[in-house]
């Protein structure tokens, strides 16, 4: 943006909110310098000055005073343009200078510094110091993830080729997105899978296009009562609920003991523990990783699990 | 705010800034603003061509400087900044909700206050941050206990779990910080056993006791640049190049890979770095097949040595409920 026209939009911004009527484009005109003679180049400029405000986000209204008035006018209110009055204790803007910092350069980095800098112009004093000893950060390196966010805020449907981890080529889906999710320290999208007419969680991670948007903004409607967060969770916890045998080697399986329920010692260099499990298969490949540490006695799918793994282990390349 | 970003955002913030803060030091105000001393001037100088309609002097903003100092007066049209938009507050609202979510932070109070301050300030733009969540992990008591002993400047007992190595080991270390990043916890401290600043993550913390001893971290312990990722293997570290098919992808997700290849039909070929071989042993059984050690040669030879000793294990008749016969009749 040029300096004259930096300047003429803070004179228009000030001058509009200085009004309590609203004023007609030729009043505009008038009152803010720097507008071209001729109509139809000072038309132009107008309307994309209307344009530029409203993307920054002031509430520039359009409207008449009276009936009489033939011709729309202009004006911000305060009300709807000024921050209300926030003011903050001590602890309260240490600890509020702190959730600035979490997204550090992350893609919500910018806005969050942006937000402090008005809390600041409003008069409140934030600290840079962290409260003892605290460090807190959030990446969100996922190339997906900006996109994605200014989809769920504009509530705009969206397009993504998405591999999914059983199929060997990435398919097209189309979500109506309700909420991103960082969990585990992985990014989740959660929405409503047009294709399979469904809830579906998304891993950011495996996106493997890049985003596009499709429809118009705010035809999304995310259903009343919905919690993102529970979805993803529930979607990647299931209840363990049955219980495996594990023998494991005295004086190793460190990993399994610390997760056991019960340790029945043994006087042949083997415990017998019990374990809580819900898919064999997982099961499978955290005992596998214990080696010749670790034998699954029952059930028997567990045992016919492990020894699957291992055999494939033991085959590959043989 | 960059400074090649959009100038009017900037402008609008900085007069109810310079407002509330008369004689304000014109350095100290670029940094906040992330500008130059001169780009500075320049706003200002910028401003105070501007006012009301009119633009008579007594309808223009009054810019007084003096020697290194900067006063602003005649602005009250903009005398308060422009309210948050949804991404301003929804980057706060979603941090704050995730430090509230810590353990034991005894700034919890002051948490639930600011959020709802703010929730109050920004309006409408506050009910979209309801849609990004960060969930985090963190162990309670742990927590409680390194909080106290950076509070106190205590010394920390230790058991701590090593997956790779799958032993418990125990260590007495001087807390530095906690850290808290992409959702899991860690205790950054210099450990007295190696002498030298250790990372710990907090579900690995089997035991931890705050002991009646000063911490001493040495003066040149250099806490970790964050923002150069938490770990930065040793270029002495062993590279080991592994291929994974599609059920084992997950991996260049999980480790911190050199490279990652993508080789055709799902598979991916990685290197990673590791002090420490028996981890990527350990990592390779549980991959069941979905991936293999490509180099080192010996190391992939030792991991087929390793599953077929844990295979001769379900193959003994001493071991219990030996009539479940294997399947593949291997």
């Amino acid at each position: 943006m040029s300096r004259r026209k930096t300047e003429r939009l803070f004179n228009l911004v000030i001058c509009l909110l200085a009004t309590r009527r609203y004023l007609s484009a030729e009043q505009i005109r008038h009152a803010v310098p720097g507008y071209a003679e001729s109509d139809d180049a000072f038309r132009r400029m107008f309307e994309r000055d209307k344009e530029e405000l409203r993307e920054l986000g002031i509430p520039l209204e359009t409207g008449t005073d009276s009936v009489w008035d033939d011709e729309p006018g202009y004006r911000i209110r305060r009300a709807s343009y000024e921050l209300p009055e926030i003011s903050l204790e001590p602890d309260e803007a240490a600890v509020l200078g702190l959730a600035a910092r979490v997204w550090q350069r992350a893609s919500l980095a910018g806005p969050a510094s942006d937000a402090l800098l008005k809390l600041r112009a409003a008069g409140i004093e934030t600290t840079e110091a962290a409260p003892s000893g605290i460090e807190p950060r959030v990446a969100t390196e996922e190339p997906a993830f900006p996109a994605l966010w200014r989809a769920v805020r504009d509530r705009q449907p969206v397009t993504f080729d998405y591999r999914n981890p059983n199929a060997d080529a990435p398919r097209r889906r189309h979500v109506e997105p309700w909420g991103v999710v960082s969990w585990h320290g992985h990014w989740y999208l959660v929405g409503h899978d047009n294709d399979r007419e469904a809830v579906r969680v998304f891993r950011l991670g495996r996106i493997t296009s890049d985003v596009q948007r499709a429809s118009r903004p705010g035809s999304v409607i995310v259903p009343e009562g919905v919690n993102i967060r529970d979805i993803v969770v529930s979607g990647s916890d299931h209840p363990w609920t049955r219980t495996a045998r594990i023998r494991v080697r005295q004086g190793a399986g460190h990993g399994i003991r610390q997760n056991a329920r019960s340790c029945i010692p043994g006087s042949d260099g083997w415990d017998d523990l019990d374990v809580a499990f819900s898919d064999v298969r997982r099961l499978a490949s955290w005992i596998g990783g214990f080696g010749g540490d670790a034998v699954v006695v029952s059930p028997p799918e567990a045992r016919d699990a492990i020894v699957s793994l291992l055999s494939n282990v033991a085959e590959v390349g043989a | 705010m960059s400074a090649t970003a959009d100038r009017l955002p900037r402008l609008l913030t900085l007069v109810p800034y310079l407002l509330a803060r008369p004689g304000a030091d014109l350095s100290e105000v670029a940094e906040v603003f992330g500008v130059t001393p001169g780009q500075l001037d320049d706003d200002l100088r910028l401003i105070w061509m501007c006012g009301l309609p009119g633009h008579t002097p007594a309808d223009l903003i009054d810019v007084w400087w003096d020697g290194d100092t900067i006063t602003v007066s005649n602005a009250d049209t903009i005398a308060r900044p422009l309210r948050l938009d949804v991404d301003e507050a929804s980057a706060l609202l979603v941090a704050l909700r995730m430090l509230a979510e810590i353990p034991g932070l005894e700034d919890r109070d002051a948490l639930d206050r600011v959020i709802a301050k703010l929730e109050g300030a920004a309006g409408d733009a506050a009910a979209v941050s309801a849609h990004v969540t960060v969930d985090i992990h963190a162990e309670r008591e742990v927590v409680a206990a390194i909080r106290e002993a950076l509070d106190r400047g205590r010394r920390l007992f230790l058991r701590y779990y090593v997956p790779g190595r799958d032993e418990t080991t125990e260590r007495q270390a001087d807390p530095m910080r906690l850290i808290l990043v992409d959702g899991r916890t860690y205790l950054e401290a210099w450990c007295r056993k190696a002498e030298g600043v250790r990372l710990f993550r907090l579900d690995r913390v089997v035991g931890v006791e705050v002991l009646d001893v000063a911490a001493e971290v040495p003066h040149d312990a250099e806490p970790r640049n964050l923002d150069e990722g938490l770990f930065q293997p040793s270029p002495n570290d062993q590279l080991v190049t592994l291929e994974l098919t599609n059920g084992g992808r997950w991996v260049a997700d999980y480790y911190p890979c050199e490279t990652i290849e993508d080789i055709g039909e799902g598979r991916l070929r990685v290197s990673l770095r590791t002090p420490d071989t028996r981890w990527v042993r350990r990592l390779v059984l549980r991959l069941g097949g979905t991936g293999r050690v490509v180099d080192p040669p010996e190391l992939a030879e030792e991991v087929r040595a390793d599953a077929a000793r844990a295979l001769a294990a379900y193959r003994r008749s001493d071991t219990p409920a030996m009539s479940a016969p294997a399947p593949d009749g291997s």
